[in-house]
């Protein structure tokens, strides 16, 4: 009844309160973000590597802190982000209705959330995909052998319309039972009422740890979907989603160019351009979103880069150890790219 | 002094001063409403996002696991709004047989001179009211989920029915030709014998012998019907479930998140209905009973003949809101993966389309007209039921 009531007043705040986005000039958010004192950010309700919180509340993982890159950028101090959890079925209504003012929270980046929902995808943190794992046991070793399987999800997602066509596609017959929240869904599988979990590869990784028995379940290989996971805002504000995708950029600028937060210091008196510029020492490029030019330092000194944040939360300095993979650098085989700052 | 005659002011005529402001208040809902209406659409066009109601024939590309129409990735938004729909009947309709009769159970049993029964009544009553209806839904679900085998090892009853952790599979009955006319004869039977039992009623009461029941009801319900039923050529057959590959293919699928949460639901209310018929038996004035047993009648022939009939008359009121909180309660469903109303449509649906307005205010518009109905019948049977004042 929580995400009726949440869905219910967002609705009734869209049908009373909201006044039409109005085009201020420079960004409306950043204002009323500078204003408050603190960035508020929405992120998943547990999921290890990405958004986590600990016994004493404190939030972690990948989506997290992309929140804090930005609220070093803002403040120069990434812990002036209140974070709001929410679950896959309330996140858009809250967007929307303005609980916070980005969803970074493994959100994959579809057509009908970027257009219909009336939302701007800032880009792409994580590449990932759709997975199953299954009981090693059975000795199922790819997913098409899983026909007939009954498979364990959590609704609100886009895996209900990937299995789908999955198994459409592949002549198979399934069942698929959608929990509300994912600690039942796991539940559920681990008891056995499913052959299979299914969700985005990287929470495959992040549920085996929520398992009685972790090793006694694989990740099978076969990838049914594109998952491009990004933060998002609402339409409208086209400054502010600029703020929040050149955050990104600029993490995945200093990874190519080698600035860490441990070098970001001395790399202020490198002489390479393309350094001078991302870090301030050359150009307007902070000044002109509406923050200081020293935006990427404050960035990369409290946050780290892109590789950094990756290893960090999720890669093999995590838990989770997921290899790097198509999130590398473009550079280094991968698909993480940004565009130049000049 | 000569009074002149004074026409009264027309504000001082009371009925049509509050015909007018009744008619200003409505107006003023009216456009609040509209206003809200305005707003949103104009708000929806400013924040680019789709509106109306054109979704209701788009593909819904999602699976629905248990549904009681024909459903598939392929069908509409609105056949999933049908299959919630009907999901979410089915559980209330179940759950509320099963609720009364329990309920029923425990009222009487509360009232029993037998100190054990009216004991153990009483715990059950106080322990499950007093325990969060949403834990009762975890627990059944969950706890039934351990000890059931895996589908390969199931649980075999009599070789057409298999309980497994996948549910309890059961032989779905099939009519084939000859169904349809057997279907007619068994019909034609059963009401004859109510019609019958009616006039062996009456004729008791005007002569004092009734009709010779034992046998019309011997051949009506039994005599005729068997005959007709080999007559047609034993019309029916049973798609008995098979196990193949992961899961049983055939026959009928009870799922455990349908049994959990019907189970849940009934249990939780039948406390609550238990709590309605004591107090409307404890209603009825006490020389009611003392009258019926100086009267000679039995015990049972007491409580069915004297005490429920007027004991009905305070317990439907009650019932009736029991009734509506049972099938508003089953939208819980979604937290044990049950796809009922609230879970396919006010949930998957919606996230889909993101169409949060108009898929909350066709599910509210549903709710209400589910407990409206309900209400009216109820109401309609306790019409039927009150002191008939002659």
């Amino acid at each position: 009844m929580r995400f009726v009531l949440s869905v219910f007043l967002g609705a009734l705040a869209l049908a009373v309160v909201a006044s039409p986005a109005s085009a201020q000039s420079g960004s409306a958010t950043l204002d009323a973000v500078k204003a408050r004192g603190y960035l508020m950010c929405g992120v998943s309700d547990g999921l290890a590597g990405f958004s986590n919180p600990d016994a004493q509340g404190n939030w972690s993982g990948l989506d997290v802190d992309f929140c804090r890159a930005i609220a070093a950028a803002i403040f120069d101090d990434p812990n002036a982000v209140r974070f709001t959890p929410s679950t896959a079925k309330e996140r858009f209504t809250a967007l929307q209705s303005g609980e916070f003012d980005l969803l970074s929270r493994n959100t994959t980046w579809t057509m009908q959330r970027d257009i219909a929902l009336g939302f701007t995808f800032a880009g792409i943190i994580y590449y990932d995909g759709q997975g199953f794992i299954v009981r090693g046991a059975e000795g199922t070793t790819s997913a098409l052998q899983l026909n007939g399987a009954t498979v364990c999800t959590q609704s609100g997602t886009t895996t209900e319309l990937n299995i789908a066509d999955y198994f459409t596609a592949n002549n198979m017959t399934y069942e698929l039972l959608t929990f509300e929240k994912e600690a039942e869904a796991l539940q559920a599988y681990d008891e056995g009422r499913c052959d299979a979990y299914t969700t985005d590869q990287s929470g495959l990784y992040a549920a085996r740890l929520e398992m009685r028995n972790a090793d006694e379940h694989i990740i099978l290989p076969e990838i049914i979907s594109k998952e491009p996971l990004g933060p998002l805002v609402r339409q409208g504000d086209d400054r502010w989603a600029d703020i929040v995708r050149w955050v990104l950029f600029a993490q995945i600028n200093a990874e190519e160019l080698g600035v860490t937060s441990a070098n970001v210091g001395e790399m202020t008196g490198s002489s390479n351009p393309e350094i001078r510029r991302l870090l301030g020492v050359e150009g307007e490029f902070g000044a002109s979103m509406g923050l200081t030019n020293d935006w990427a330092v404050r960035i990369i000194r409290h946050m780290g880069n892109y590789g950094e944040m990756f290893e960090r939360n999720v890669g093999e300095g995590s838990i989770l150890k997921i290899a790097r993979g198509i999130n590398a650098l473009w550079s280094k085989g991968g698909l993480q790219y940004a565009p130049p700052v000049r | 002094m000569a009074m002149s005659p004074k026409r009264e002011p027309i504000w001082a005529d009371a009925r049509l001063r509050g015909f007018v402001l009744q008619a200003l208040f409505l107006a003023a809902v009216v456009a609040l409403l509209a206003m809200f209406a305005l707003n949103a659409a104009e708000n929806l066009r400013a924040l680019n996002r789709a509106s109306g109601f054109g979704f209701l024939d788009q593909v819904a590309g999602f699976d629905i696991a248990f549904h009681l129409i024909d459903y598939g990735r392929a069908s509409t938004f609105l056949d999933a709004l049908w299959v919630g729909l009907l999901n979410t009947l089915l559980v209330a309709v179940i759950g509320i047989v099963l609720a009364t009769v329990l309920g029923f159970l425990l009222g009487i049993g509360q009232l029993s001179s037998n100190w054990l029964v009216a004991k153990l009544a009483t715990a059950y009553i106080e322990f499950v009211r007093n325990v969060p209806l949403l834990l009762q839904i975890f627990f059944w679900y969950f706890s039934m989920m351990s000890p059931l085998p895996r589908p390969q090892s199931a649980i075999e009853i009599g070789g057409v029915a298999f309980l497994s952790n996948r549910g309890l599979f059961v032989p779905r009955i099939e009519g084939v030709e000859g169904s349809g006319l057997f279907l007619i004869v068994l019909a034609a039977c059963v009401s004859a014998f109510f019609l019958l039992r009616r006039l062996s009623h009456k004729r008791r009461e005007r002569t004092g012998t009734p009709l010779p029941m034992l046998p019309i009801s011997l051949g009506l319900l039994a005599i005729v019907p068997a005959a007709a039923f080999f007559l047609t050529g034993v019309p029916f057959t049973a798609d008995i479930p098979v196990l193949a590959g992961r899961n049983f293919t055939g026959g009928m699928a009870i799922t455990p998140e349908l049994i959990a949460l019907v189970l849940a639901l009934s249990l939780y209310t039948a406390s609550y209905i238990g709590e309605i018929v004591r107090s409307g038996i404890e209603g009825v004035p006490k020389g009611q009973a003392e009258a019926s047993a100086a009267l000679g009648l039995s015990r049972g022939q007491r409580l069915r003949l004297v005490i429920i009939p007027q004991a009905m008359r305070i317990i439907i009121p009650p019932l009736t809101s029991q009734y509506l909180n049972l099938t508003k309660n089953s939208s819980l469903a979604a937290a044990i993966a049950f796809p009922d109303l609230v879970h396919v449509f006010a949930g998957t649906a919606l996230n889909q389309t993101g169409q949060a307005i108009e898929i909350l205010a066709i599910t509210m518009i549903i709710y209400l007209a589910i407990s409206l109905l309900t209400s009216l019948a109820m109401n309609v049977y306790n019409a039927r039921i009150q002191l008939k004042e002659r």
